[in-house]
Protein backbone atom coordinates (compact mmCIF):
# COMPACT_ATOMS: atom_id res chain seq x y z
CA UNK A 1 0.00 0.00 0.00
CA UNK A 2 1.40 3.81 -1.21
CA UNK A 3 0.01 6.85 -1.23
CA UNK A 4 2.46 7.10 -4.55
CA UNK A 5 0.96 8.76 -7.52
CA UNK A 6 -2.34 8.66 -5.92
CA UNK A 7 -3.10 12.48 -4.60
CA UNK A 8 -2.32 15.79 -6.11
CA UNK A 9 -2.06 19.34 -5.02
CA UNK A 10 -5.10 20.78 -7.45
CA UNK A 11 -5.21 24.51 -5.92
CA UNK A 12 -2.97 26.56 -3.36
CA UNK A 13 -3.41 29.91 -2.15
CA UNK A 14 -0.62 32.06 0.03
CA UNK A 15 -2.77 34.75 1.68
CA UNK A 16 -0.74 37.93 0.44
CA UNK A 17 -0.73 39.42 3.90
CA UNK A 18 1.63 40.06 6.22
CA UNK A 19 -0.43 42.32 9.32
CA UNK A 20 -4.14 41.86 9.29
CA UNK A 21 -5.02 43.60 12.46
CA UNK A 22 -8.26 44.64 10.82
CA UNK A 23 -8.95 40.56 10.20
CA UNK A 24 -10.32 38.19 12.36
CA UNK A 25 -8.06 34.31 12.11
CA UNK A 26 -11.45 32.37 11.29
CA UNK A 27 -12.20 35.06 8.17
CA UNK A 28 -8.13 34.83 7.26
CA UNK A 29 -9.04 31.15 7.14
CA UNK A 30 -12.01 31.62 5.18
CA UNK A 31 -10.12 33.74 2.68
CA UNK A 32 -7.59 31.16 2.14
CA UNK A 33 -10.13 28.33 1.75
CA UNK A 34 -11.70 30.36 -0.93
CA UNK A 35 -8.24 31.04 -2.45
CA UNK A 36 -7.50 27.87 -2.73
CA UNK A 37 -10.69 26.22 -3.87
CA UNK A 38 -10.82 29.45 -6.69
CA UNK A 39 -7.22 28.53 -7.73
CA UNK A 40 -8.58 24.60 -8.48
CA UNK A 41 -11.36 25.84 -9.98
CA UNK A 42 -13.52 24.18 -8.00
CA UNK A 43 -16.41 25.10 -5.87
CA UNK A 44 -16.32 25.27 -1.89
CA UNK A 45 -19.78 22.27 -2.12
CA UNK A 46 -17.38 19.82 -3.79
CA UNK A 47 -15.17 19.67 -0.88
CA UNK A 48 -15.16 16.61 1.37
CA UNK A 49 -12.24 16.13 3.51
CA UNK A 50 -11.51 18.85 5.76
CA UNK A 51 -8.28 19.53 7.32
CA UNK A 52 -6.72 21.67 9.79
CA UNK A 53 -4.52 22.44 12.93
CA UNK A 54 -4.31 24.35 16.17
CA UNK A 55 -4.29 27.53 14.57
CA UNK A 56 -7.74 26.91 13.79
CA UNK A 57 -10.10 29.00 15.96
CA UNK A 58 -12.08 25.86 18.34
CA UNK A 59 -10.82 23.42 15.96
CA UNK A 60 -12.43 21.06 12.97
CA UNK A 61 -16.00 21.49 13.68
CA UNK A 62 -16.23 25.32 14.29
CA UNK A 63 -14.39 25.74 11.41
CA UNK A 64 -16.37 23.35 9.07
CA UNK A 65 -19.35 25.00 10.03
CA UNK A 66 -17.99 28.65 9.88
CA UNK A 67 -16.39 28.23 6.57
CA UNK A 68 -19.72 26.96 5.53
CA UNK A 69 -18.75 23.52 4.12
CA UNK A 70 -20.89 21.48 2.60
CA UNK A 71 -21.82 18.84 5.45
CA UNK A 72 -24.00 16.34 2.89
CA UNK A 73 -21.16 15.70 1.20
CA UNK A 74 -18.17 16.05 3.94
CA UNK A 75 -17.44 12.77 4.72
CA UNK A 76 -13.13 13.02 6.50
CA UNK A 77 -11.90 15.08 8.91
CA UNK A 78 -8.11 15.20 10.63
CA UNK A 79 -7.06 17.94 12.80
CA UNK A 80 -3.48 16.42 13.41
CA UNK A 81 -1.40 19.09 15.38
CA UNK A 82 2.30 18.81 15.01
CA UNK A 83 3.24 22.63 15.11
CA UNK A 84 4.46 23.85 11.91
CA UNK A 85 4.75 20.88 9.81
CA UNK A 86 1.25 19.90 10.42
CA UNK A 87 0.31 21.11 6.86
CA UNK A 88 2.50 18.79 5.16
CA UNK A 89 1.16 15.94 7.53
CA UNK A 90 -1.95 16.84 6.38
CA UNK A 91 -1.27 16.60 3.14
CA UNK A 92 -0.13 12.89 3.46
CA UNK A 93 -3.43 12.17 5.33
CA UNK A 94 -5.08 13.58 2.52
CA UNK A 95 -3.53 11.69 0.24
CA UNK A 96 -4.08 8.45 2.31
CA UNK A 97 -7.57 9.31 2.46
CA UNK A 98 -8.23 9.96 -1.11
CA UNK A 99 -6.37 6.81 -2.04
CA UNK A 100 -8.53 5.13 0.40
CA UNK A 101 -11.59 6.69 -0.81
CA UNK A 102 -12.49 8.51 2.09
CA UNK A 103 -13.08 11.48 0.46
CA UNK A 104 -11.89 12.90 -3.18
CA UNK A 105 -11.34 16.71 -2.84
CA UNK A 106 -9.65 17.73 0.65
CA UNK A 107 -8.90 21.32 1.99
CA UNK A 108 -6.14 22.04 3.79
CA UNK A 109 -6.01 25.62 5.63
CA UNK A 110 -3.55 27.65 7.82
CA UNK A 111 -3.97 31.12 9.90
CA UNK A 112 -3.24 33.20 12.47
CA UNK A 113 -2.48 36.20 13.60
CA UNK A 114 1.21 36.19 15.73
CA UNK A 115 2.45 39.61 14.45
CA UNK A 116 -1.36 41.17 15.39
CA UNK A 117 -1.14 39.96 18.92
CA UNK A 118 0.43 37.21 21.04
CA UNK A 119 -0.32 33.33 20.42
CA UNK A 120 -2.49 31.06 22.94
CA UNK A 121 -0.03 28.90 24.54
CA UNK A 122 0.13 25.07 23.49
CA UNK A 123 -1.17 22.71 26.33
CA UNK A 124 1.06 21.57 29.14
CA UNK A 125 2.40 17.84 28.79
CA UNK A 126 3.85 15.46 31.16
CA UNK A 127 6.80 17.01 31.13
CA UNK A 128 5.76 21.01 32.32
CA UNK A 129 6.81 20.76 35.94
CA UNK A 130 10.36 19.74 34.66
CA UNK A 131 10.77 21.79 32.35
CA UNK A 132 8.23 25.08 31.75
CA UNK A 133 10.40 27.08 34.16
CA UNK A 134 13.31 27.03 32.30
CA UNK A 135 12.09 29.14 29.10
CA UNK A 136 12.60 27.22 26.29
CA UNK A 137 11.53 30.03 23.66
CA UNK A 138 12.25 29.44 20.25
CA UNK A 139 15.09 31.25 19.85
CA UNK A 140 16.88 29.38 22.49
CA UNK A 141 15.40 25.95 21.89
CA UNK A 142 17.26 25.96 18.18
CA UNK A 143 20.07 27.91 19.60
CA UNK A 144 21.13 24.93 21.77
CA UNK A 145 20.76 22.77 18.72
CA UNK A 146 22.90 25.43 16.55
CA UNK A 147 25.42 25.60 19.65
CA UNK A 148 25.87 21.40 19.76
CA UNK A 149 26.07 21.22 15.82
CA UNK A 150 29.06 24.17 16.00
CA UNK A 151 31.11 21.82 18.91
CA UNK A 152 30.69 18.49 17.34
CA UNK A 153 31.51 19.73 14.10
CA UNK A 154 32.94 22.99 13.72
CA UNK A 155 29.84 24.21 11.64
CA UNK A 156 30.82 28.34 12.08
CA UNK A 157 28.23 31.64 12.04
CA UNK A 158 29.56 31.94 8.85
CA UNK A 159 28.31 29.28 7.49
CA UNK A 160 24.46 29.67 8.86
CA UNK A 161 24.87 33.27 7.06
CA UNK A 162 24.75 31.88 4.23
CA UNK A 163 21.21 30.51 4.46
CA UNK A 164 20.03 33.97 5.05
CA UNK A 165 21.73 35.26 2.33
CA UNK A 166 20.13 32.84 0.05
CA UNK A 167 16.82 33.52 1.20
CA UNK A 168 17.41 36.82 0.78
CA UNK A 169 18.44 36.50 -2.89
CA UNK A 170 15.29 35.29 -3.22
CA UNK A 171 13.30 37.36 -1.46
CA UNK A 172 14.18 40.84 -3.39
CA UNK A 173 11.52 39.42 -6.15
CA UNK A 174 9.03 38.31 -4.06
CA UNK A 175 6.71 41.77 -4.05
CA UNK A 176 4.83 40.12 -0.59
CA UNK A 177 8.30 39.44 1.26
CA UNK A 178 8.38 41.47 4.62
CA UNK A 179 12.58 41.40 3.98
CA UNK A 180 13.19 42.58 0.26
CA UNK A 181 17.06 44.13 1.11
CA UNK A 182 19.43 41.56 -0.63
CA UNK A 183 21.72 41.00 2.84
CA UNK A 184 25.47 39.94 3.58
CA UNK A 185 26.90 37.19 5.76
CA UNK A 186 28.63 40.18 7.45
CA UNK A 187 25.50 41.98 7.88
CA UNK A 188 23.44 38.29 9.41
CA UNK A 189 27.49 38.47 11.94
CA UNK A 190 26.61 41.94 12.94
CA UNK A 191 22.57 41.72 13.70
CA UNK A 192 22.42 42.01 17.48
CA UNK A 193 22.93 38.15 18.88
CA UNK A 194 19.20 37.39 20.19
CA UNK A 195 20.45 34.01 21.74
CA UNK A 196 24.02 32.38 21.71
CA UNK A 197 24.39 31.40 19.28
CA UNK A 198 21.75 32.76 16.82
CA UNK A 199 22.32 36.20 15.41
CA UNK A 200 18.94 38.30 14.72
CA UNK A 201 18.99 37.68 11.13
CA UNK A 202 19.09 33.60 11.68
CA UNK A 203 15.44 34.26 12.59
CA UNK A 204 12.68 34.16 10.68
CA UNK A 205 10.15 36.81 10.51
CA UNK A 206 7.20 36.76 12.83
CA UNK A 207 4.03 37.61 10.43
CA UNK A 208 0.09 37.31 10.57
CA UNK A 209 -1.65 35.30 7.44
CA UNK A 210 -1.87 32.01 5.51
CA UNK A 211 -2.42 29.30 3.35
CA UNK A 212 -4.60 26.86 1.88
CA UNK A 213 -4.42 23.62 -0.23
CA UNK A 214 -6.29 21.15 -2.26
CA UNK A 215 -5.44 18.03 -2.59
CA UNK A 216 -7.40 15.66 -4.91
CA UNK A 217 -7.44 12.49 -7.10
CA UNK A 218 -6.02 11.99 -10.23
CA UNK A 219 -8.88 12.38 -12.31
CA UNK A 220 -10.44 14.99 -10.51
CA UNK A 221 -7.21 17.04 -11.22
CA UNK A 222 -6.93 16.09 -14.92
CA UNK A 223 -10.35 17.33 -15.15
CA UNK A 224 -9.55 20.65 -14.09
CA UNK A 225 -7.11 23.37 -15.81
CA UNK A 226 -4.26 24.05 -13.70
CA UNK A 227 -0.72 22.22 -14.40
CA UNK A 228 -0.50 18.72 -12.94
CA UNK A 229 1.41 17.96 -9.66
CA UNK A 230 1.36 14.83 -8.23
CA UNK A 231 2.46 13.95 -4.26
CA UNK A 232 4.56 10.58 -5.01
CA UNK A 233 6.17 9.88 -1.24
CA UNK A 234 5.20 11.61 2.27
CA UNK A 235 7.03 10.80 5.96
CA UNK A 236 6.28 11.71 9.55
CA UNK A 237 8.36 11.40 12.62
CA UNK A 238 8.63 12.67 16.06
CA UNK A 239 11.83 13.28 18.16
CA UNK A 240 12.20 14.43 21.68
CA UNK A 241 15.02 13.94 24.34
CA UNK A 242 13.18 10.23 25.44
CA UNK A 243 13.80 10.14 28.94
CA UNK A 244 17.08 11.64 28.78
CA UNK A 245 19.04 8.34 27.34
CA UNK A 246 21.76 9.11 24.62
CA UNK A 247 20.56 12.89 23.83
CA UNK A 248 21.52 14.51 20.71
CA UNK A 249 20.35 17.77 19.46
CA UNK A 250 22.43 18.09 15.62
CA UNK A 251 19.47 15.91 14.04
CA UNK A 252 15.98 16.17 13.89
CA UNK A 253 13.27 13.67 13.06
CA UNK A 254 13.73 14.51 9.55
CA UNK A 255 16.15 12.11 9.77
CA UNK A 256 13.54 9.31 9.39
CA UNK A 257 10.31 11.24 8.24
CA UNK A 258 13.15 11.99 5.19
CA UNK A 259 14.11 8.52 3.85
CA UNK A 260 10.35 6.95 4.47
CA UNK A 261 9.69 9.85 1.62
CA UNK A 262 12.45 8.90 -0.83
CA UNK A 263 11.98 5.38 -0.33
CA UNK A 264 8.16 5.87 -1.37
CA UNK A 265 9.44 7.80 -3.60
CA UNK A 266 11.59 5.71 -5.71
CA UNK A 267 13.87 8.47 -5.73
CA UNK A 268 17.23 10.28 -3.84
CA UNK A 269 18.03 13.63 -3.31
CA UNK A 270 20.46 14.20 -6.11
CA UNK A 271 17.05 13.69 -8.19
CA UNK A 272 15.59 16.92 -6.40
CA UNK A 273 15.66 20.18 -8.43
CA UNK A 274 13.93 22.20 -6.09
CA UNK A 275 13.99 22.09 -2.13
CA UNK A 276 11.39 23.83 0.21
CA UNK A 277 12.96 23.65 3.71
CA UNK A 278 11.38 24.82 6.72
CA UNK A 279 13.59 28.30 7.67
CA UNK A 280 12.57 29.08 11.51
CA UNK A 281 15.83 29.44 11.80
CA UNK A 282 19.38 29.41 9.25
CA UNK A 283 20.19 26.17 12.00
CA UNK A 284 16.90 24.77 11.30
CA UNK A 285 17.64 24.76 6.97
CA UNK A 286 21.82 23.64 7.90
CA UNK A 287 20.24 20.47 10.16
CA UNK A 288 17.48 19.22 7.90
CA UNK A 289 19.52 19.18 4.66
CA UNK A 290 21.91 17.01 6.20
CA UNK A 291 19.14 14.82 7.93
CA UNK A 292 17.19 14.48 4.14
CA UNK A 293 20.16 13.18 2.77
CA UNK A 294 21.42 16.21 0.70
CA UNK A 295 24.59 16.34 2.07
CA UNK A 296 26.39 13.84 5.08
CA UNK A 297 25.74 15.28 8.98
CA UNK A 298 28.28 17.58 9.58
CA UNK A 299 28.94 18.67 6.81
CA UNK A 300 25.92 21.13 6.34
CA UNK A 301 27.95 24.01 7.03
CA UNK A 302 30.05 23.18 3.78
CA UNK A 303 26.73 22.42 1.35
CA UNK A 304 25.15 25.48 2.72
CA UNK A 305 28.14 27.74 1.92
CA UNK A 306 28.97 29.95 -1.36
CA UNK A 307 25.53 30.33 -2.32
CA UNK A 308 24.87 27.14 -2.80
CA UNK A 309 21.52 27.23 -2.11
CA UNK A 310 20.86 30.57 -4.27
CA UNK A 311 18.26 29.91 -7.30
CA UNK A 312 20.93 30.04 -10.54
CA UNK A 313 23.66 30.12 -8.52
CA UNK A 314 23.78 26.98 -6.27
CA UNK A 315 23.14 23.14 -6.82
CA UNK A 316 19.89 23.05 -4.76
CA UNK A 317 17.36 26.37 -5.19
CA UNK A 318 16.11 26.53 -1.52
CA UNK A 319 12.51 28.75 -0.47
CA UNK A 320 12.88 30.58 -3.56
CA UNK A 321 9.64 33.05 -1.95
CA UNK A 322 12.11 34.25 0.60
CA UNK A 323 11.03 31.58 2.96
CA UNK A 324 10.37 32.39 6.60
CA UNK A 325 13.17 33.91 6.87
CA UNK A 326 13.02 37.42 4.45
CA UNK A 327 9.12 36.38 3.79
CA UNK A 328 6.40 35.47 5.80
CA UNK A 329 5.86 33.02 8.68
CA UNK A 330 2.24 33.11 8.94
CA UNK A 331 0.89 31.85 12.82
CA UNK A 332 4.86 31.15 13.64
CA UNK A 333 3.96 27.43 11.45
CA UNK A 334 6.23 27.36 7.84
CA UNK A 335 4.82 23.87 6.41
CA UNK A 336 2.40 25.31 4.44
CA UNK A 337 4.48 28.07 2.88
CA UNK A 338 6.57 25.17 1.79
CA UNK A 339 4.73 23.15 0.39
CA UNK A 340 2.85 26.16 -1.89
CA UNK A 341 6.39 27.26 -2.95
CA UNK A 342 7.24 23.85 -4.52
CA UNK A 343 3.68 23.40 -5.98
CA UNK A 344 4.70 27.08 -7.72
CA UNK A 345 7.73 25.89 -8.89
CA UNK A 346 6.60 22.82 -10.14
CA UNK A 347 3.87 24.47 -12.18
CA UNK A 348 6.17 26.86 -13.64
CA UNK A 349 4.85 30.03 -11.60
CA UNK A 350 7.67 30.59 -9.38
CA UNK A 351 9.26 34.35 -10.14
CA UNK A 352 10.64 34.18 -13.67
CA UNK A 353 14.09 35.28 -11.35
CA UNK A 354 14.11 32.30 -9.13
CA UNK A 355 12.02 29.66 -11.52
CA UNK A 356 14.45 26.53 -11.48
CA UNK A 357 14.47 25.33 -15.19
CA UNK A 358 13.02 21.87 -15.67
CA UNK A 359 11.78 21.76 -12.40
CA UNK A 360 10.07 18.27 -12.51
CA UNK A 361 10.64 17.19 -8.74
CA UNK A 362 10.70 18.94 -5.68
CA UNK A 363 10.48 18.21 -1.81
CA UNK A 364 8.87 20.07 1.07
CA UNK A 365 9.95 19.60 3.86
CA UNK A 366 8.79 21.18 7.58
CA UNK A 367 9.26 20.45 11.42
CA UNK A 368 7.03 21.39 13.78
CA UNK A 369 7.66 21.93 17.64
CA UNK A 370 11.51 22.83 19.46
CA UNK A 371 13.92 20.94 17.57
CA UNK A 372 16.20 21.62 20.68
CA UNK A 373 13.21 20.31 22.88
CA UNK A 374 10.96 17.69 21.03
CA UNK A 375 8.98 18.25 17.68
CA UNK A 376 7.43 16.72 14.65
CA UNK A 377 8.93 16.58 10.84
CA UNK A 378 6.87 15.66 7.83
CA UNK A 379 8.62 15.33 4.33
CA UNK A 380 7.15 15.32 1.29
CA UNK A 381 8.24 14.66 -2.07
CA UNK A 382 6.23 16.40 -5.37
CA UNK A 383 6.18 15.59 -8.89
CA UNK A 384 5.22 17.37 -12.45
CA UNK A 385 3.13 15.19 -14.61
CA UNK B 1 25.17 37.67 40.95
CA UNK B 2 21.87 38.78 42.20
CA UNK B 3 19.04 35.99 40.99
CA UNK B 4 15.75 37.65 41.95
CA UNK B 5 13.76 35.98 39.29
CA UNK B 6 10.69 34.24 40.35
CA UNK B 7 10.13 30.82 39.80
CA UNK B 8 6.50 28.98 39.05
CA UNK B 9 5.77 26.52 41.86
CA UNK B 10 5.60 22.87 40.20
CA UNK B 11 1.73 21.52 39.59
CA UNK B 12 3.04 18.23 40.91
CA UNK B 13 0.91 14.50 40.62
CA UNK B 14 0.58 11.31 42.06
CA UNK B 15 3.51 10.04 39.51
CA UNK B 16 6.04 13.10 40.26
CA UNK B 17 4.81 14.15 44.60
CA UNK B 18 7.94 12.09 45.72
CA UNK B 19 10.49 13.79 43.46
CA UNK B 20 9.38 16.90 44.99
CA UNK B 21 9.03 15.89 48.35
CA UNK B 22 12.92 15.18 47.85
CA UNK B 23 13.38 18.14 46.04
CA UNK B 24 12.05 19.80 49.49
CA UNK B 25 14.51 18.14 51.26
CA UNK B 26 17.36 19.23 49.01
CA UNK B 27 17.69 15.57 47.46
CA UNK B 28 17.55 15.02 43.65
CA UNK B 29 15.91 12.14 42.58
CA UNK B 30 16.02 10.40 39.34
CA UNK B 31 14.19 7.03 38.43
CA UNK B 32 15.86 3.67 37.72
CA UNK B 33 14.36 0.87 36.45
CA UNK B 34 15.53 -2.39 37.91
CA UNK B 35 14.37 -4.64 35.28
CA UNK B 36 16.31 -2.98 32.18
CA UNK B 37 18.85 -1.03 34.66
CA UNK B 38 18.55 2.31 33.03
CA UNK B 39 17.84 5.22 34.51
CA UNK B 40 16.10 8.26 33.25
CA UNK B 41 14.58 11.56 33.80
CA UNK B 42 11.88 13.30 33.95
CA UNK B 43 10.60 10.05 35.96
CA UNK B 44 7.92 8.07 35.23
CA UNK B 45 6.50 5.27 36.37
CA UNK B 46 6.63 2.99 33.64
CA UNK B 47 10.16 2.60 32.02
CA UNK B 48 9.92 4.67 28.70
CA UNK B 49 12.88 2.25 27.51
CA UNK B 50 11.44 -1.17 28.39
CA UNK B 51 7.84 -0.58 29.75
CA UNK B 52 8.47 -2.21 32.96
CA UNK B 53 6.23 -0.81 36.12
CA UNK B 54 9.51 -1.51 37.97
CA UNK B 55 10.83 1.83 38.22
CA UNK B 56 12.51 2.92 41.83
CA UNK B 57 13.46 6.11 43.19
CA UNK B 58 17.28 6.87 43.36
CA UNK B 59 19.17 9.80 44.62
CA UNK B 60 21.59 11.60 42.28
CA UNK B 61 25.07 12.82 43.11
CA UNK B 62 23.37 15.87 41.35
CA UNK B 63 26.53 16.41 39.27
CA UNK B 64 27.28 16.34 35.41
CA UNK B 65 28.35 18.35 32.48
CA UNK B 66 27.16 20.54 30.21
CA UNK B 67 26.11 18.78 26.81
CA UNK B 68 24.80 22.53 25.23
CA UNK B 69 23.56 25.88 26.30
CA UNK B 70 22.17 29.20 24.55
CA UNK B 71 22.01 32.60 26.17
CA UNK B 72 19.14 34.50 26.04
CA UNK B 73 20.20 38.11 25.62
CA UNK B 74 17.06 39.25 26.91
CA UNK B 75 13.69 38.35 28.47
CA UNK B 76 10.75 40.52 30.39
CA UNK B 77 12.99 39.09 33.67
CA UNK B 78 16.38 39.61 31.73
CA UNK B 79 19.07 37.70 30.69
CA UNK B 80 19.17 33.74 31.04
CA UNK B 81 21.33 30.73 30.17
CA UNK B 82 19.30 27.27 29.25
CA UNK B 83 20.93 24.14 28.72
CA UNK B 84 21.19 20.63 28.99
CA UNK B 85 22.76 18.66 31.38
CA UNK B 86 24.20 15.14 31.30
CA UNK B 87 24.24 13.53 34.75
CA UNK B 88 26.72 11.33 35.78
CA UNK B 89 24.33 8.48 36.11
CA UNK B 90 23.78 8.81 32.11
CA UNK B 91 20.45 10.72 31.58
CA UNK B 92 20.17 14.51 30.14
CA UNK B 93 17.71 17.39 31.26
CA UNK B 94 17.02 20.32 30.35
CA UNK B 95 18.17 23.35 33.43
CA UNK B 96 18.64 26.65 33.45
CA UNK B 97 22.85 27.77 34.52
CA UNK B 98 22.28 30.32 37.84
CA UNK B 99 25.06 31.85 40.20
CA UNK B 100 27.89 32.37 37.58
CA UNK B 101 28.87 34.21 34.68
CA UNK B 102 26.71 33.44 31.96
CA UNK B 103 28.86 34.51 28.81
CA UNK B 104 31.62 32.16 29.99
CA UNK B 105 29.70 28.39 30.11
CA UNK B 106 30.94 25.68 27.99
CA UNK B 107 30.24 22.38 26.55
CA UNK B 108 31.40 19.87 28.70
CA UNK B 109 31.72 21.97 31.71
CA UNK B 110 31.21 20.01 34.95
CA UNK B 111 27.88 21.21 36.92
CA UNK B 112 26.20 20.89 40.18
CA UNK B 113 22.90 21.22 41.09
CA UNK B 114 21.12 23.62 43.28
CA UNK B 115 17.63 24.27 44.45
CA UNK B 116 15.59 27.73 44.12
CA UNK B 117 12.60 28.44 45.70
CA UNK B 118 9.59 28.31 44.85
CA UNK B 119 5.64 29.23 46.04
CA UNK B 120 5.92 25.74 46.41
CA UNK B 121 8.23 22.72 46.23
CA UNK B 122 11.86 24.16 45.06
CA UNK B 123 13.02 24.05 41.71
CA UNK B 124 16.39 21.98 40.72
CA UNK B 125 19.14 23.93 38.49
CA UNK B 126 22.45 23.95 38.07
CA UNK B 127 26.28 25.86 38.73
CA UNK B 128 29.35 25.43 37.90
CA UNK B 129 31.06 22.65 40.01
Amino acid sequence: MTIKGKAYIAGIYEHPTRHAPDKSTAQLHAEVAKGAIEDAGLSKDDVDGYFCAGDAPGGAWPMVDYLGLNTKKLRHVDSTETGGCSYIIHLGHAAEAIAAGKCSIALITLAGKPRTGVMPPRAAGAEADFESAYGATTHNAYGMCAMRHMHDYGTTSEQLAWIKVAASHHAQYNPHAMLKDVVTVEDVLNSPMISDPLHRMDCCVVSDGGGALIVTTPEIAKSLKKPLVKLIGHGEAMKGPRGGKDLDLTYSAGIWSGPRAFEEAGITPKDIKYASIYDSFTITVLMQLEDLGFCKKGEGGKFVADGNLISGVGKLPFNTDGGGLCSNHPVNRGGMTKVIEAVRQLRGEAHPKVQVKNCDLAIAHGTGGLLGVRHAASTAILERV
Amino acid sequence: MVDAKKYPAPVTNPETAAFWDAASRGKFMIKRCTACGEAHYFPRSICPFCYSDKTVWEEASGEGTIYTWSLMRKSPTGPYAIGYVTLKEGPSLQTNFVDCDLEKLKIGQKVKVVFKPTDGAPLPFFTPA
